[in-house]
């Protein structure tokens, strides 16, 4: 493995340790605690009143505009990291394009607050 | 040779991945025992726990062990795959937040080229997790504190990422060792060895981190999530025992992880002017170690300041105010690049 996919590879190592982790203390805990199953402490906790309905009730969403934002914005800052970086060699000509490129994104920021994207209805 | 040194490879990833697996409960365990426990409780004119060890110090161990003894129970109706994963999706995303912070010239788990990006990636996995946590158990509170917090992490997500462009803009590169450098030459008013924290040509872009990463980290002007006197606990209200635990430990080890990349990107890491090669590896810890309590006495300072944000606000903050101002200091930062 090369010395760049072995740095990479410790993200792998890690993501395991964190199950790792889990499993560990959740086995330990399985040695340790009781159980004593009664049909009581399995109902959905909603303040001690008897739950109402099912646990997936219907909410209204108002954040689904808002995630469509969010994944223009997102875009963007995956474009914005390596200009970022090479900003130096790339001089004015890279400023200008950048200049353009969140001109353009605010404009569409700018179109969404005037058509009441958002505002909280 | 080659086997010795992929002895050695996994040797270092070992005794690595050791050292994080004691950090991670070592540093949830300071902030929320100095923080939560301590600083709140003398702020409101009271003690705090005090039985436990002096001054109430072993108070979070013996929750601990009463957590471990608690009995594991999953909601009739639960979606019980997810709702075993969801809080080992959240742990990942703090452990995963370690790998990038260095702590010494030396001293890092691996030092990615693509350091703060991989960073900022990787602790919006929680968002993930805390969507499963809140889906899965099948409760009206969970879910409405699953979408809440959706919504709030995706929002100030992006002054988060947008404010550290900056940073990246002065430092030339995404590297969390190479920023530290970079500060370190950088000159403070004219003399050369002091280097130059990016808190001041920055204090912008660290404002906007800091709010942000209050937001990701649910602290409590937005806390709508979890908004105790409503939902009672959002998203983790049908966890109990150490599944419990484990949201309680992601959440401050995540705060414990964005309080050092703060200290590393604005603050200089561990960086100390004058010293360098192993005395630096000796004393860096330190030193990033008292970085992180200041920035993390501001987040927790603001938790036990200020009151919640209703949604609407919340959202009008982040969207109206936050995102434009970082697109003017990226801009503002670029320009003052590429022309002095």
């Amino acid at each position: 493995m090369s010395a760049f996919l072995r740095s990479y590879f410790v993200i792998v190592v890690f993501g395991g340790a964190a199950v790792a982790l889990v499993a560990l203390t959740l086995g330990l805990g399985s040695v340790i605690r009781p159980s004593r199953p009664q049909p009581q402490k399995y109902i959905a906790y909603e303040s001690g009143v008897d739950p109402v309905g099912t646990g997936w009730s219907q909410s209204q969403i108002r954040y689904y505009v808002f995630a469509l934002l969010f994944v223009m914005f997102d875009v963007e800052a995956v474009f914005i990291f390596p200009w970022a970086v090479r900003l130096q060699a790339l001089g004015v000509f890279g400023l200008v394009e950048m200049v353009v490129f969140i001109v353009i994104l605010a404009l569409g920021l700018v179109y969404a607050w005037r058509k009441g994207v958002l505002r909280w209805v | 040779m080659t086997a010795a040194l992929h002895l050695a490879y996994w040797q270092t990833t070992t005794i690595k991945v050791l050292v994080v697996m004691g950090v991670i409960p070592l540093g949830a365990l300071v902030l929320a025992y100095v923080f939560l426990l301590k600083m709140m409780s003398h702020m409101q004119s009271r003690l705090g726990p005090m039985e436990a060890g002096p001054h109430g110090v072993l108070q979070l161990l013996a929750d601990a062990g009463k957590f471990l003894q608690k009995e594991d129970v999953f909601p009739e109706r639960a979606d019980r795959a997810v709702f075993a994963l969801a809080p080992v999706v959240v742990l990942m995303s703090a452990f995963l937040l370690y790998v990038v912070i260095p702590a010494g010239p030396r001293l890092t788990v691996s030092n990615l080229d693509t350091g703060v990006f991989f960073a900022l990636a990787v602790s919006s996995l929680s968002v993930l997790g805390v969507l499963m946590a809140g889906w899965s158990s099948a409760n009206k509170y969970s879910l409405i504190g699953a979408l809440r917090a959706a919504g709030q992490l995706i929002a100030y997500e992006l002054p988060l990422v947008l404010g550290v462009v900056g940073v990246v803009i002065q430092a030339g590169t995404m590297s969390l060792q190479g920023i530290v450098q970079a500060q370190a030459h950088g000159a403070l008013l004219g003399f050369k060895t002091l280097g130059e924290p990016y808190i001041l040509p920055q204090a912008l872009g660290f404002v906007l981190f800091i709010v942000g990463a209050q937001a990701e980290l649910t602290q409590t002007p937005f806390d709508m999530p979890l908004a105790e006197t409503e939902l009672v606990a959002g998203y983790m209200v049908e966890y109990t025992g150490f599944r419990f635990l484990f949201f309680f430990m992601a959440e401050f080890g995540t705060a414990f992880a964005f309080a050092a990349i703060g200290a590393t990107l604005f603050l200089g890491g561990w960086y100390v002017p004058g010293v360098h090669g192993t005395a630096a590896d000796v004393l860096g810890p330190f030193v990033l170690g008292a970085k992180i309590m200041l920035v993390s006495f501001f987040i927790f300072w603001f938790r036990f300041t200020y009151p919640r944000f209703r949604e609407d606000q919340l959202q009008a903050v982040a969207w109206k105010y936050l995102i434009p101002l970082a697109l003017v200091n990226i801009l503002v930062t670029g320009l003052l690049k590429v022309v002095v």
